[in-house]
């Protein structure tokens, strides 16, 4: 018996290799698009390889936690590289995560029947952000410290149960050792484990329902056939986004070697927070514009009123598919408030970037 | 027979209800403890009243000093007239500690730009509320902090 008869027996592998094979992939102008889903799957994946490893050296406490991270920079073979990579990729992933909630948004991917991909989208999204939130207090240096500090203690504008969600993501009234072990809990188990089924749920949507081709080409496809093609999954896609991968990767590597991730100092809770301080730029919007918001609007607590409508959008966010209208009219305008969103989360970054280079 | 029906009808919905409650209670016991575990205890901390803070000679005027008052940081400067005044350094804004700025002659916050005046009222940017005031004191050369009564 041959291994791939053997193989064939107990697992149905044939069967998936001959459904892949009739698989196609819409291709039109639009479907570079496509292949940034897959980017950040990737990058997920880098994540977790580069977590298990830095696993085996850190130690997540308020003592040893930034010399255990300063030994695998130091003086594990690689170890820097490996930190870097996780640090870069985290990063990237952010980015290719945005810059696919955006382009499915843009070429109105969301709709029937893909609402639960969209919802599932934009929850891994935000998982995403708070991967970013709970690892970078990890290292225990002087930024992250005050960062978290402000990140959690923005929680408390909550009405009600601010201090109590406080509380619960500080593990005690301050940032403390009792934040790290927490934050670490989040981000190397409850996070990823619901992170894995989310990812297992959105895949398995977007093999059902295939991929969305926007309403601008389908009305192109009417007039002018040929406007879409369909391109076999085995092996054109699966080549092409193998390429993405490998540029994503060369990309990731560059960044990691010729800009290995800083250290910083560590953390000193007695310590006035450094000029210049300010979060990971995928943050740097929120950041800025809190500080324009005045203390009080109106007899209102102006950061509540910030918080709420920030949560507003990414509630507004998650929700679309079934607010969103299905004529034209009601597409431009989705457009119109996406770019809307993009231009003020790009212009409030900027102004950031602009206040720390003076 | 129709009544036997119903009696049955009635047997099955009576264990429906018992199952659920049975099930609701499994459920309760299981997810009660995990969200009780989750909320840290209170650790009871024991009320800082005074602290030493450093030299006074040494803390020149127009510069100040960031020092621990209990688990919290507290901050003492010298005002350009000499005069020495002490508040807590935590930022009333979101948390940051909070440091003195000669070039400003107040006292800044780096995270977002909150300033306070030498009395520690917020005088510029986000900051909703002043510093609290901590009474200094000086004995033979060393600075005391301490929280007023």
């Amino acid at each position: 018996m041959t291994l791939r008869a053997w193989v064939d027996e107990r697992l149905p592998v044939a069967d998936v290799v001959e459904a892949l094979r009739h698989k196609t992939v819409p291709h039109h102008r639009y479907s570079v698009w496509y292949y940034f889903g897959g980017a950040t799957l990737f990058l997920f994946g880098i994540q977790v390889g580069t977590g298990a490893l830095l696993l085996l050296y850190y130690r997540p406490s308020a003592t040893e936690a930034y010399e255990s991270v300063q030994f695998i920079v130091t003086r594990v073979p690689f170890g820097w590289l490996v930190r870097s990579i996780h640090a870069w990729s985290a990063n990237l992933m952010v980015a290719t995560a945005f810059a696919h909630l955006f382009s499915v948004l843009f070429l109105h991917a969301y709709r029937r029947p893909r609402e639960l991909t969209w919802m599932s989208g934009v929850v891994l999204l935000l998982l995403t952000l708070a991967f970013g939130f709970t690892g970078y207090l990890l290292p225990w240096n002087t930024i992250s410290f005050f960062a978290t500090r402000v990140g959690t203690d923005i929680a408390a504008t909550v009405p009600m149960i601010g201090d109590g969600l406080v509380r619960f993501l500080r593990g005690g009234n301050d940032v403390s050792g009792a934040t790290l072990t927490r934050l670490f809990g989040f981000h190397v188990a409850i996070l990823p484990a619901i992170a894995t089924a989310l990812i297992g749920l959105h895949l398995l949507l977007v093999q059902r329902h295939g991929m969305s081709v926007p309403p601008s080409i389908e009305r192109l496809d009417a007039d002018h056939p040929r406007a879409v093609r369909a391109m076999p999954f085995l092996p054109h896609f699966l080549l092409r986004d193998l390429f993405a991968w490998t540029a994503v990767l060369a990309v990731l590597a560059a960044l990691a070697t010729f800009y290995p991730w800083e250290l910083g100092d560590k953390a000193d809770r007695f310590a006035a927070a450094p000029a210049g301080i300010r979060p990971e730029w995928y943050f740097l919007w929120a950041f800025e514009t809190l500080k324009y918001v005045p203390p009080e609007v109106a007899g209102i607590n102006g950061e509540l009123l910030a918080v709420a409508f920030m949560t507003a959008g990414a509630v507004a966010a998650l929700v679309l598919p079934f607010i969103a209208g299905r004529t034209s009219a009601s597409r431009r305008l989705v457009v119109g408030i996406g770019l809307a969103a993009l231009v003020f989360m790009a212009a409030m970054t900027l102004l950031a970037l602009r206040g720390a280079a003076l | 027979m129709a009544s036997d029906l119903e009696k049955r009808g009635g047997r099955r919905s009576v264990l429906n209800w018992l199952l659920g409650v049975c099930g609701g209670g499994v459920l309760g016991s299981i997810f009660y403890p995990v969200v009780r575990y989750l909320a840290p205890p209170d650790i009871p901390e024991a009320a800082t009243l005074s602290v030493t803070a450093g030299s006074a000679k040494a803390l020149l005027p127009n510069t100040g000093r960031v020092v621990p008052f209990g688990s919290h940081p507290a901050i003492v400067l010298r005002t350009p007239s000499g005069e020495l005044r002490a508040f807590s350094a935590t930022c009333t804004h979101l948390d940051c500690t909070v440091q003195y700025r000669p070039d400003l002659q107040r006292i800044w916050c780096a995270c977002h730009n909150g300033e306070y005046d030498l009395n520690g009222r917020n005088v510029a940017g986000p900051p909703p509320r002043p510093l609290e005031t901590f009474d200094v004191n000086v004995k033979d050369d060393e600075i005391a902090i301490s929280r007023r009564s």
